[in-house]
């Protein structure tokens, strides 16, 4: 049976690096005690796959991976024995049955993610930041540089911004994201921060990932649906 | 949630933030309104190496189920983070409370190679303590140093407030006990101090006084206090199997050197090699029940989640239950997923079996540690390997389709002539022929065999304690005398030839067999911005042969001086139980190339049997 777990990442966990966040996986899912299958040979690996990794310094209460399990076991009960083996800043939310197939597995699916930006104390742009966003937004085209190891070229990123606006002193972004399509929360806001003519320091402001989708919809019309609810709790 | 002691800024920039933020698995969190001592134990090195440390955790383990003790942890902070620390004056902090070092009640830092000695200047440097004992007042720390360069602690003398000798579990709850009543009676360190070194095992520098003669050796070693013994006896537990052993070791974040559950399965050592330090200073051989080995390796796996498992000890092969235990890991483990790594296990008939089930015959490789290249040699270090051993071991595994073997030796061993560094060109040629005696149709391609060499260090309390090093460049002449032998072999290209760093060993070299005048070069070779010896990028020569100089110090006095047989050593006032007569009398069986059995096959009179254990008790 083909499972996916949604955890969230926060506190000081945020200094622990993908790779060591798949370790970390690896060794509580055997203190949990869970039945899961593994590759074959001298060194046998756990099958897990990551939705989309986090960057170090970025907290989450969306992050996804998914595995197979021999051994079936209710959500309920993964969850909690999940629980009783994570450290502070470690929760395990969800715990569901996915279906079978390569184009259903999380790496795969994820289309867009919800983001947090909050600026440190005392680090906030200068006043009337907040009055931009629409204007920034507004705009039919956002054009930021990117550089390759060749050269630079100019990239429009307004396409990959599903939606930005003001929660409080909160920016929320939601971004495309995945193989294809996608851009990321800083380039959005060095994007921002050039709009306001800001100097931009990435240190200014904490992100924070809320949720990940998959796109069920149509080219012409979005249809977000999260990653947990394509999964069905397992009783 | 915990607030950290660095800030995001900090840790957002500098390598590895996971090393310093605590909050691993297993990790113990305590209220420390409600403990009495606070004790911080410390690695003098980067976190992924102290975390592979089998001792810490044990003690960790030990003083944690004490309800009055809170151990947490503290290791080396990498030269990024040392220079922002310096830098912010940020002082330095224990992982699971994030509080300064400074406002505990010990300090115990561990010294397991003598290459960390700046290292433990650095930890007290940055916790912001003076470096010297005798400026440190009442509000600091008690500074403890403990493990095997403990057992030559006078270089670092004049920095420790005391020396734990021997193993941890006997006096430590002693030790504690009496700490709490004299903290609860508001009595001063010194009083304390007074008290601790009554305890046995327990080394108080400051209590001692050494005089020299005008030839820089030691004239007289004498305690100027009272309560100070004489001789301090080292410390070991005779029953090993009932005494603590950490079931739930701490899991690192990041990828420690060691990844693995390590279950310690015998202490000690019953073969002798001459320039073994381990190997005296553990004696008597304890070996640890199989059925407990068996439950704590159950109790590890499920609380680590650990992917992989090894045993330790000095050598696996002589533990009488090994294949009961391998048997048992085997079957434990295939059901865990889990690896067994082994460790470097004789070559035999029952090794090979084993390997062959655990490993991927393709990708692992075979071990030999004959040490010396010339059956002379070995007879000199007391090394039980022949070449005809070796030979017959590296047959059968070639037979079985093994293509790999590694082979280490060691150059600058006393009495070595020209025609013993040739014999390790001659003993790989050996065993590569062997190989292309397979027909060609049966064999898989080439055979590699690594040759690796390190320079000789003579350490304390061994045959070799007597005997002179060389010059850094007579080192290297060495390693040219076996590059260039191999380059001559007619299956040179299976073979290839590492060699140790020579500057690194003359240092080492100093620093093991040092005396309380060495302390003053280490304090100045610090100063002089020295951290992180051990490591080939960050060790500065220059700035130690600097110091060396400036204080008026001969380093060649330690190093290029054959002792005279009644020489005083600076550790002469530890009794580790083996006698100075039985290594004087191992000393000279060497230079006349005399083996000396096993504990196993004879009672060669060592000392170690007045522990009545172990060995020497069971035979």
């Amino acid at each position: 049976m083909k499972v996916r777990v949604k955890f969230a990442k926060e506190g000081a966990m945020k200094f622990i690096g993908h790779l060591d966040i798949m370790r970390y996986f690896q060794k509580a899912i055997k203190r949990a005690g869970i039945d899961v299958a593994y590759s074959e040979g001298f060194s046998p690996h756990m099958i897990m796959s990551f939705a989309a990794p986090l960057g170090v310094g970025v907290t989450s209460t969306a992050e996804y991976f998914d595995m197979e399990i021999n051994t079936p076991i209710s959500s309920r009960e993964a969850v909690k024995r999940l629980n009783e083996v994570m450290v502070e800043g470690m929760e395990v939310k969800s715990f569901r049955k996915i279906p079978d197939g390569k184009a259903n597995t999380a790496m795969a699916l994820v289309a867009a993610a919800d983001y947090y930006v909050e600026f440190r104390e005392g680090m906030e742009p200068e006043a009337g930041w907040k009055d931009k966003i629409n204007a920034f937004i507004e705009r039919s085209e956002i054009l930021i540089v990117k550089k390759t190891k060749k050269n630079e070229k100019e990239v429009d990123i307004r396409p990959y911004i599903y939606d930005m606006h003001l929660e409080g002193d909160r920016i929320f972004l939601k971004l495309a994201a995945g193989s294809v399509k996608n851009t990321k929360p800083e380039l959005v806001m060095e994007a921002f921060f050039a709009f306001c003519e800001q100097e931009f320091d990435s240190f200014r402001f904490t992100i924070h990932r809320a949720e990940v989708y998959a796109d069920k919809g149509t080219e012409e019309c979005r249809n977000l649906i999260s990653l947990e609810d394509l999964g069905e709790e397992i009783e | 949630m915990r607030k950290l002691a660095l800030s995001d800024e900090i840790l957002l920039k500098i390598e590895k933030p996971a090393s310093y933020i605590g909050n691993e698995v297993n990790s113990v969190m305590k209220n420390k309104d409600e403990v009495d001592i606070r004790f911080c134990m410390a690695f003098p090195d980067v976190y992924s190496i102290g975390m592979s440390h089998l001792g810490i955790q044990i003690l960790y383990d030990m003083f944690n189920k004490r309800e009055d003790t809170w151990c947490e942890r503290v290791y080396s902070p990498w030269p990024d983070l040392d220079a922002i620390m310096r830098e912010k004056k940020i002082p330095l902090f224990a992982l699971e409370s994030q509080d300064k070092i400074k406002d505990f009640d010990f300090l115990g830092i561990t010294l397991q190679y003598e290459m960390c000695y700046t290292n433990v200047l650095q930890i007290l440097d940055l916790a912001q303590m003076p470096l010297r004992a005798k400026d440190r007042g009442e509000e600091y720390p008690l500074v403890m140093g403990g493990g095997p360069c403990s057992y030559n602690p006078e270089p670092l003398a004049p920095f420790f407030d005391m020396f734990y000798i021997g193993e941890g579990e006997t006096v430590f709850n002693d030790l504690l006990d009496e700490y709490k009543a004299y903290k609860k009676a508001g009595k001063s360190k010194k009083e304390f101090l007074e008290r601790a070194a009554e305890i046995p095992g327990i080394y108080v520098p400051a209590f001692y006084d050494v005089e020299y003669h005008e030839d820089g050796t030691i004239a007289s070693f004498k305690p100027n206090n009272p309560h100070a013994k004489e001789k301090i006896e080292k410390q070991v537990v005779m029953d090993i199997t009932n005494t603590y052993y950490p079931t739930k070791p701490v899991v690192p974040f990041i990828k420690a050197t060691q990844d693995r559950v390590t279950l310690e399965i015998q202490r000690g050592c019953i073969r002798g090699c001459r320039f073994c330090q381990a190997g005296m200073l553990y004696r008597p051989t304890r070996e640890k029940d199989v059925e407990v080995l068996k439950e704590t390796a159950k109790a590890m796996l499920e609380s680590t989640g650990h992917e992989e498992i090894s045993l330790s000890s000095l050598s696996s092969s002589d533990y009488s239950k090994l294949p009961e235990l391998i048997d048992y890991l085997i079957e434990e483990c295939s059901q865990r997923k889990v690896n067994i790594s082994l460790p470097s296990l004789r070559i035999d008939a029952f090794s090979l079996d084993v390997m062959s089930k655990v490993q991927d015959i393709k990708k692992s490789s075979l071990t030999f540690a004959p040490e010396a290249g010339s059956q002379r040699l070995r007879d000199v270090i007391n090394k039980g390997l022949t070449e005809e051993v070796i030979l017959e071991g590296a047959g059968k595994a070639f037979d079985g389709g093994w293509t790999r073997v590694k082979l280490y030796f060691m150059l600058g061993l006393p009495t070595e002539t020209e025609e013993d560094m040739k014999g390790i060109a001659h003993l790989a040629e050996a065993i590569a022929k062997r190989y292309y005696e397979i027909p060609k149709d049966q064999r898989h391609g080439k055979c590699q065999i690594v040759v690796s060499t390190s320079f000789f260090v003579p350490k304390p309390f061994t045959p070799f304690q007597w005997a002179s090093m060389f010059r850094k460049e007579d080192y290297l002449d060495k390693a040219k005398i076996v590059k260039e032998e191999i380059k001559a072999q007619l299956n040179q290209k299976s073979i290839k030839y590492n060699y140790h760093e020579a500057d690194v060993t003359v240092l080492e070299g100093i620093l093991a067999r040092g005396d309380r005048k060495v302390a003053d070069v280490l304090e100045a070779t610090y100063r002089k911005g020295a951290i992180f010896d051990a490591w080939s990028e960050y060790f500065r020569y220059d700035l130690w042969m600097e110091a060396f100089q400036e204080a008026g110090i001969d380093p060649e006095f330690y190093t290029l001086r054959e002792r005279p047989l009644d020489e005083i050593f600076p550790w002469d006032f530890i009794s580790i139980g083996v006698t100075r007569k039985f290594l004087e009398n191992e000393w000279k069986k060497a230079q006349q190339e005399v083996v000396t059995p096993n504990c196993k096959m004879q009672c060669s009179g060592c000392g170690a049997g007045k522990y009545k254990g172990g060995i020497c008790v069971e035979g």
